[in-house]
C-alpha cells in the first residue's frame, strides 16, 4: 500500500549514459539492505532537464533535488534521507547565484519559469468559468468596474511597464492612453490571435487552455478607454482555440460579466470572433483591421495608428493575445507587483515555444532577463544525439539567429535587438550542427515570398530577389559580390517597406551574413556546405578501404544507386544519387565520404 | 444562471475557492487533469481519458475527478496526465498511451505506486505567490 518516500531517478537519455540506471540500481539494492524497500518507492522517470547536472534524483515528498549523482552516493541517500529524514546537504542544487544557507523553497527555482500569462494553462478546466472565477478570475474586471478610473488603469498599465508581446514591444499602456484620450462616438477593442509565425504556438496554448483570461482583459480594455465593442481576430486553423472562446464567452454573457450592464453597472461591452483565412501578413495590425472590415488584408502607411484611427475609421485598442492574457493580473494585483518580474527595460515574463534541436521541446514561460543558457539547457535539456548547439532562430522570419557567444545575454526585447534579433512573438527553433546557415535562410525568405501581399515593391520584388540570389548560392553559382548586393538590398528593404513584414523580412538573412559569414563564404568561394543540406553541393562517396563489403548502405538506399558484392568494397553511381544521405547515416564503419 | 451582480460574484469566487481548498485538505478524491489542447488531443490525449474512465469504473472507484484542461508545455511527452491524490506528491505523466492510461488508475490510484518511467516534471512549477 501506500509508501512514505518517492525517489525519482532520471531517467533520461543524458542521465541514462551518465549512470542514471546503475544510481537505480544501487538504491534498490541499498533500501533492500537496510531493510526498507517497503517504505519507498523507487521510481525511473524521464527526463528532468538540467541534463548539464545529471544524474538527477529527487526524493519526494520532502522535494529534495539532489545533482551530479554518482551511484556511490546511494547508500547515504537511503540513510540519511529515508531512513533519518535529513537531506543530503552535499548533493543538493545549490544556485551559484544564492549562496550560502539552502532553503527547501529555493529548490523549485531550478526551474527557472515563472508564470503570469500560463498561469491557468494546463490547470483549469478551459470550458468552465466558475474555475476560472476560482483562480481569482473577473477580478481585474471587478477593480476596474467598481474601483479604478480608465486614468487609474493606465496608471497601473504603465506602471507595470508592460509592453507588447506580439513582437515590437510597443507600451501598452500608452498605446490605450492614445485611445482613451479621443473623443468619438464609438471605439473598438481588437484581439490579434493571427499567429503565424512557423514553429510558434505560445497563443493557441494560451486560448485553449485560459480563453477567459483574454476575454477579461478585453472587457477592461473597453472599460479603460470607453469602447463597447470588440472583436477578436483569429486563425481559422485553430479550430479547437477558437470553440473554446466562443464556450467562454457564452458563460460569459450568461453571468452577466459580458453584454449589457455589466455586473448591474450601466458599462456595457460584446465581443465577436473574426475569422483569418491564413494570411501571414494579416498579422500586421492594419492589414488585420483591413480584414476584419472585409477587405484584402493589406497593411496601411502609419499613422495614423490605430489607436487613433483604426477598425471602421475610429480608435481601436489592438493587442495581441499574450499581452491581454497578463493585464488581468496586472490589474488585480497592481503594476508594481508585476513589475518585480523582468530586467529594467522589459517587465513581466515572456512565454516561448521551444521547438528544433532541443530535447524537451515546449511551451515555457521565463522572467524576462533569463539567459539562452538556461532555457536551452537547464529547461529545455540541451541539443539530442550529443550534436553541437548551434544557434538559435528567434522572432521568426522577422528575427535572427543567436549564436552560441550569446548564450549568456539576458533575453529581453532591447538586448535581443542589440545584437540583431528581434524579440518576436516568442517561437525559438534551436538549430544544431547539421543545420546549414544558407539553408535556413533561404526557408524563412521563401516563407516571406509566399506571404509578401504584394502592395510594395521593396517586400514584394526584394523578397523574392534576395531569395534568388541565396537560392543560386546553394546550388555553387554564389559570386563574391552577391553578399554586398544581399546587404544593399536588405538595407534597403528595411528603410523602404511599408509595413513591418517587408521592413523585417531580410532580417534573417542579414543576421546569418553578420554572425555565419564564413559559412556563406565557403558556399561561393569553395563550393562547399558543411553540413552537407546543400544537396547540389555535396557528394557521396565510399571509401574503400574502410567499406567492407556490409551491403546496408545499398539495402537503405531508397533510389538504389549503391552497387556492389557482399564483403566487397560498394560503389555509389553519383548519376543517379538523390544526396538523401541515407548511405552516410546508415554505415557503422565510417565509410562513407561526404564531400 | 442569470446575470450576476458583484456581490453573486464574489459569492460565487469564495464558494468556489472554499471548495478547491476542501479538496486540497480532507483529501478524500483524486483529481485526474488531461492536458486537452491540440497538441494533446492530436498525441492520443482522448483515448487515454476514455481509458481511464473505463478502468475506473471497472474498479468502482467513484472517487475521481476527471478534469481537462489546456496545454501543460510538455510537449515533447504528449499526452500528458496530471495526478493529485491525497497522501501522495502531485505526479505528471507523459506519454501516456492506453496501456500507461490503466497502470495509472490500477497502480497509482488504487495501490498508491508511481508508474515507472513515465513521471515527468512540468517545466515550471507555479511559484507566484497567490
Amino acid at each position: 500500500m501506500a509508501v512514505k518516500n518517492y525517489v525519482l531517478v532520471c531517467g533520461g537519455s543524458a542521465c541514462e549514459s551518465t549512470k542514471g540506471n546503475e544510481i537505480f540500481k544501487s538504491l534498490l539494492h541499498e533500501a533492500e539492505k537496510k531493510g526498507v524497500q517497503n517504505d519507498l518507492q523507487i521510481v525511473k522517470t524521464g527526463c528532468f532537464g538540467f541534463c548539464e547536472k545529471g544524474p538527477i534524483v529527487k526524493v519526494l515528498p520532502d522535494e529534495a533535488f539532489y545533482v551530479e549523482v554518482k551511484p556511490e552516493d546511494a547508500e547515504e541517500i537511503i540513510s540519511e534521507n529515508i531512513i533519518k529524514g535529513r537531506m543530503v546537504d552535499r548533493l543538493l542544487y545549490k544556485d551559484d547565484s544564492k549562496k550560502g544557507e539552502f532553503k527547501a523553497e529555493d529548490i523549485k527555482f531550478y526551474q527557472k519559469q515563472e508564470r503570469i500569462v500560463l498561469r491557468n494553462c494546463g490547470l483549469i478546466d478551459p470550458e468552465s468559468i466558475d474555475e476560472y472565477i476560482a483562480r481569482d478570475g473577473y477580478l481585474g474586471l471587478e477593480r476596474a468596474l467598481f474601483e479604478l478610473s480608465g486614468d487609474d488603469i493606465i496608471d497601473e498599465l504603465k506602471k507595470s511597464g508592460l509592453r507588447g508581446r506580439g513582437g515590437a514591444g510597443f507600451p501598452t499602456g500608452l498605446k490605450w492612453s492614445f485611445s482613451q484620450r479621443i473623443e468619438s462616438d464609438q471605439k473598438y477593442v481588437v484581439c490579434n490571435a493571427d499567429e503565424g509565425d512557423p514553429g510558434a504556438y505560445m497563443d493557441r496554448a494560451t486560448l485553449e487552455g485560459d480563453p477567459h483570461s483574454v476575454i477579461e482583459a478585453m472587457i477592461i480594455a473597453g472599460k479603460c478607454v470607453g469602447a463597447d465593442k470588440g472583436a477578436i481576430y483569429i486563425r481559422a486553423e485553430y479550430p479547437l482555440a477558437i470553440e473554446r472562446l466562443e464556450i467562454a464567452m457564452d458563460q460569459a454573457r450568461e453571468k452577466g460579466l459580458m453584454g449589457d450592464n455589466i455586473l448591474g453597472t450601466d458599462f456595457s461591452f460584446d465581443l465577436e470572433i473574426r475569422l483569418g483565412a491564413g494570411a501571414f501578413v494579416c498579422g500586421e495590425e492594419t492589414a488585420l483591421l483591413a480584414s476584419i472590415e472585409g477587405k484584402r488584408g493589406m497593411p496601411i502607411p502609419k499613422p495614423p495608428f490605430p489607436a487613433a484611427k483604426g477598425l471602421f475609421g475610429k480608435p481601436t485598442v489592438i493587442n495581441n493575445v499574450e499581452t491581454y492574457a497578463n493585464i488581468p493580473v496586472i490589474i488585480s494585483k497592481g503594476g508594481d507587483w508585476f513589475a518585480q518580474y523582468g530586467t529594467e527595460g522589459s517587465k513581466g515574463t515572456k512565454v516561448f515555444a521551444l521547438t528544433g534541436k532541443i530535447k524537451n521541446s515546449g511551451l515555457i514561460e521565463v522572467p524576462m532577463g533569463t539567459t539562452l543558457r538556461e532555457i536551452v539547457f537547464d529547461i529545455g535539456g540541451g541539443i539530442p544525439n550529443g550534436k553541437k548547439f548551434k544557434g538559435v532562430q528567434t522572432g521568426g522570419p522577422s528575427g535572427g539567429v543567436l549564436t552560441e557567444e550569446f548564450l549568456d545575454t539576458p533575453i529581453d526585447f532591447d538586448s535581443l535587438l542589440a545584437v540583431g534579433s528581434m524579440m518576436g512573438s516568442g517561437g525559438m527553433i534551436v538549430m544544431d550542427e547539421d543545420d546549414c546557415m544558407v539553408d535556413v535562410a533561404k526557408f524563412y525568405l521563401d516563407f516571406c515570398v509566399e506571404e509578401s501581399c504584394g502592395k510594395c515593391a521593396p517586400c514584394r520584388i526584394g523578397t523574392k530577389k534576395l531569395y534568388e540570389i541565396l537560392d543560386k548560392i546553394a546550388m555553387g553559382n554564389g559570386d563574391m559580390d552577391d553578399i554586398d548586393k544581399m546587404r544593399d538590398m536588405g538595407a534597403a528593404m528595411k528603410k523602404a517597406s511599408l509595413c513591418g513584414l517587408g521592413q523585417t523580412a531580410p532580417n534573417p538573412v542579414l543576421s546569418v551574413l553578420n554572425t555565419f559569414e564564413e559559412e556563406v563564404l565557403e558556399h561561393i568561394r569553395d563550393g562547399k556546405c558543411r553540413s552537407g543540406k546543400c544537396k547540389d553541393l555535396v557528394q557521396y562517396s565510399v571509401i574503400e578501404d574502410k567499406c567492407i563489403g556490409c551491403t546496408v548502405c545499398a539495402r537503405k538506399c531508397p533510389v538504389n544507386c549503391i552497387a556492389g558484392e557482399r564483403k566487397v568494397a560498394h560503389v555509389i553511381d553519383q548519376d543517379a544519387c538523390v544526396k538523401c544521405g541515407a548511405c552516410y547515416d546508415s554505415c557503422k564503419f565510417g565509410a562513407i565520404l561526404v564531400s | 444562471m442569470s446575470k450576476m451582480t458583484l456581490e453573486d460574484l464574489r459569492k460565487l469566487r469564495e464558494a468556489k475557492k472554499l471548495e478547491a481548498s476542501q479538496r486540497d485538505t480532507e483529501g478524500k478524491e483524486t483529481l485526474v487533469i488531461v492536458g486537452m489542447g491540440t497538441c494533446g488531443i492530436a498525441a492520443g490525449a482522448k483515448e487515454a481519458l476514455d481509458v481511464m474512465l473505463e478502468e475506473l469504473k471497472k474498479v468502482g472507484n467513484d472517487n475521481v475527478i476527471i478534469r481537462q484542461a489546456g496545454c501543460m508545455g510538455l510537449c515533447h511527452v504528449e499526452p500528458t496526465i496530471e495526478v493529485r491524490t491525497p497522501g501522495m506528491p502531485d505526479t505528471i505523466y507523459g506519454k501516456v498511451d492506453a496501456k500507461v492510461a490503466k497502470e495509472i488508475v490500477h497502480q497509482h490510484i488504487v495501490d498508491g505506486q508511481l508508474v515507472n518511467e513515465h513521471v515527468y516534471d512540468k517545466p515550471a512549477a507555479d511559484i507566484i505567490k497567490q
